[in-house]
């Protein structure tokens, strides 16, 4: 009787207003020790501090898209047909950029407008494919170098041996004994690109495993899967990052090197390095010049933006670097 | 020390060993037009299989590989059979290194003498105009290929100052371009390395301490962060040396300077196989020598370097 008396009465001085959410207030939350700090919110707004970066970002993702979609928008002309005058019946060889052709044609009469877009398309093909095949295996060997005890020694000196081999050497020797095709230029630049990345991992996991904040988790009973998404795994975000956004200027890089050495892509298919050596042969007229200056832009144009948002958002991606 | 410099000489010894048989391994996948002069398309098939028994080529190929390496360790390449039939591969490399070394050397001096006190300047200048300036350079040099900035300071510059566009052994003046072009990305390696070095010495407890003990800037800088900035440098500078006598593929053809790098592309596209083979081995027998002399001096320099746990310590 008592006691059911007493919790009436209790239950008289409360009012609705105290059962509402309460409204999230910033100044309160820090006050009591709460912070809303989110891993890729703080990330986010450390790289938009970087004008540049935003910059060359918004300048990529436009490009991208262009690239993409150019092959469907209209009046558009095949990268490898041959343009043929219908009053002389002679190819449309070297003429300057103009309305019909936005960047002229080449010296056998194509589209370079239609070329050098398709190049871009197969130069940021080679290149995602490289870092995304770098970060798959680099990730997966790093990981089990780093986690693996007993595979420690075994595959240290398995790099030791690997990362003494020089890169160029590998690249030129597969491509000179593979046939010339995109499949083989992956495959040359991945043999080796996935060394860098895998010793990053290894070690980024072998410093994080056993520091106290994880030995605290997985004390509390904390599941190896919750360890590795939220402990390790933004620690190697900002590499993986890095090392994807770093792969597509080194391969494009690459490429041209590889074309300029004569074991590039046959001619009929297109890439930023087949046009830059195109444009190479006819540099010496100086009217023709254009046919390496706007290959050359686009190239540069991407490789920096790439290079620089790669390494800003590496910056912006590293915890340390928060708040 | 000692037990380390022999267990990174054998080190380097294996790896030369699993590039070597690699490289063998693989040149034996190449058409076989590659072993044949001209008038490959003359000889009927018998002739084609008495050519390639007569090279060896038919034995088996363990047998083939223990020649292989014999005929390596008598510092015989074999000889060349499209470049120059019938050529020691070794006489051939005599004529070309000197040109490499020459304008190798020369554009490494230039960019030690620029890059450095350039990286310097960037840590000094931290966050000011010098550093954006340099940055901006570095990022552009690190980012766009090779290729295209060689191909516009030849073309654009030859014209502006009226320098000969191609080498010539005569007219000094056609040596400046390529040596000037080859220094721009080392240069911009070691600023960046100077530059990260410098910064990561500055930031340290003993700077502190040299400056609450009343010593002056530059002192600290001259005396302190500057030795121990350099010391971790030293490490890349054989490799560097040593790749001078490999020559620079794009400067090289580019300017028709008859040097190394010129000839292995000249190798490839006329499918030499054996010059291929063998500029190969030089480049990579060069690439793991410098690394092993560039670890041995890094550990002579620097006593805190944990010698045994290489891999994890870099």
């Amino acid at each position: 009787m008592m006691g059911n008396r007493k919790i009436e009465k209790f239950s008289d001085s409360l009012n609705e207003s105290l059962f509402r959410f309460a409204r999230y207030n910033y100044r309160n939350a820090i006050m009591g020790g709460y912070s809303n700090y989110s891993y890729w919110r703080s990330t986010f707004r450390v790289f938009c501090k970087n004008k540049v970066a935003v910059f060359l970002l918004f300048l990529m993702i436009i490009l991208i898209s262009f690239t993409i979609i150019q092959p469907y928008l209209p009046n558009q002309k095949s990268p490898n047909q041959i343009f043929i005058d219908p009053e002389t019946k002679m190819q449309y060889v070297n003429l300057p950029p103009n309305k019909e052709f936005i960047f002229g044609t080449n010296s056998i009469g194509q589209d370079l407008w239609a070329r050098i877009w398709s190049g871009t398309r197969t130069s940021l093909f080679i290149g995602l494919l490289v870092g995304l095949w770098e970060a798959i295996i680099g990730i997966i060997v790093g990981a089990l170098w780093g986690y693996v005890r007993k595979l420690d020694r075994i595959i240290t000196e398995i790099y030791n041996v690997l990362n003494n081999i020089p890169t160029t050497i590998v690249l030129v020797l597969l491509t000179y004994i593979m046939k010339p095709s995109i499949g083989t230029m992956i495959f040359a630049m991945c043999i080796t690109g996935w060394l860098g990345m895998a010793r990053f991992v290894r070690n980024q996991i072998v410093i994080i495993r056993d520091r106290e904040y994880n030995l605290a988790s997985r004390c509390l009973g904390t599941p190896t899967r919750r360890i590795i998404t939220k402990n390790l795994l933004p620690y190697l975000v900002s590499v993986i990052m890095l090392r994807l956004a770093l792969a597509i200027p080194s391969a494009i890089g690459s490429e041209v090197f590889l074309t300029y050495i004569g074991l590039g892509l046959p001619v009929h298919i297109p890439s930023l390095g087949n046009l830059i050596n195109e444009g190479r042969l006819v540099m010496m007229n100086s009217t023709l010049r254009y046919q390496l200056i706007f290959p050359a832009i686009i190239l540069s144009l991407i490789t920096i933006s790439f290079y620089v948002i790669g390494n800003v958002f590496a910056d912006a991606a590293d915890p340390r670097n928060h708040i | 020390m000692f037990n380390y410099i022999i267990k990174r000489f054998f080190q380097s010894l294996i790896t030369l060993m699993v590039v070597i048989t690699i490289v063998f391994a693989l040149l034996r996948l190449m058409p076989e037009e590659g072993y044949f002069g001209e008038g490959y398309e003359k000889l009927d098939e018998q002739q084609r299989e008495a050519i390639l028994t007569q090279m060896g080529l038919r034995d088996p190929l363990h047998k083939q590989l223990l020649d292989f390496y014999k005929q390596l360790l008598r510092g015989d390449l074999g000889k060349s059979i499209i470049y120059r039939p019938k050529v020691d591969i070794s006489i051939i490399l005599n004529d070309k290194i000197p040109y490499s070394l020459r304008f190798g050397l020369s554009a490494m001096a230039l960019s030690l003498l620029i890059g450095l006190p350039l990286g310097i300047l960037m840590a000094l200048n931290h966050r000011g105009f010098w550093d954006k300036l340099g940055t901006a350079y570095i990022v552009f040099i690190n980012a766009v290929p090779a290729a295209i900035y060689y191909l516009f300071i030849q073309v654009y510059v030859t014209g502006i100052f009226k320098i000969p566009m191609l080498y010539s052994e005569s007219n000094p003046l056609s040596w400046i371009l390529p040596t000037i072009s080859m220094s721009l990305g080392s240069t911009a390696s070691y600023a960046m390395w100077m530059r990260r070095y410098m910064l990561d010495e500055m930031n340290k407890d003993y700077v502190k301490l040299a400056k609450a003990k009343g010593l002056s800037g530059p002192r600290i800088m001259l005396s302190h962060v500057l030795r121990n900035a350099f010391v971790p440098m030293v490490q890349y500078l054989p490799s560097a040396i040593l790749y001078t006598i490999a020559g620079s593929i794009y400067i090289e053809s580019l300017y028709s300077i008859p040097g190394m790098g010129g000839l292995l592309v000249t190798a490839i596209q006329r499918q030499d196989n054996t010059l291929v083979q063998a500029l190969v081995l030089i480049y990579s027998s060069i690439g793991i020598f410098g690394l092993f002399l560039g670890d041995i001096l890094m550990a002579l320099l620097d006593p805190r370097i944990k010698l045994s746990k290489k891999a994890g310590a870099r």
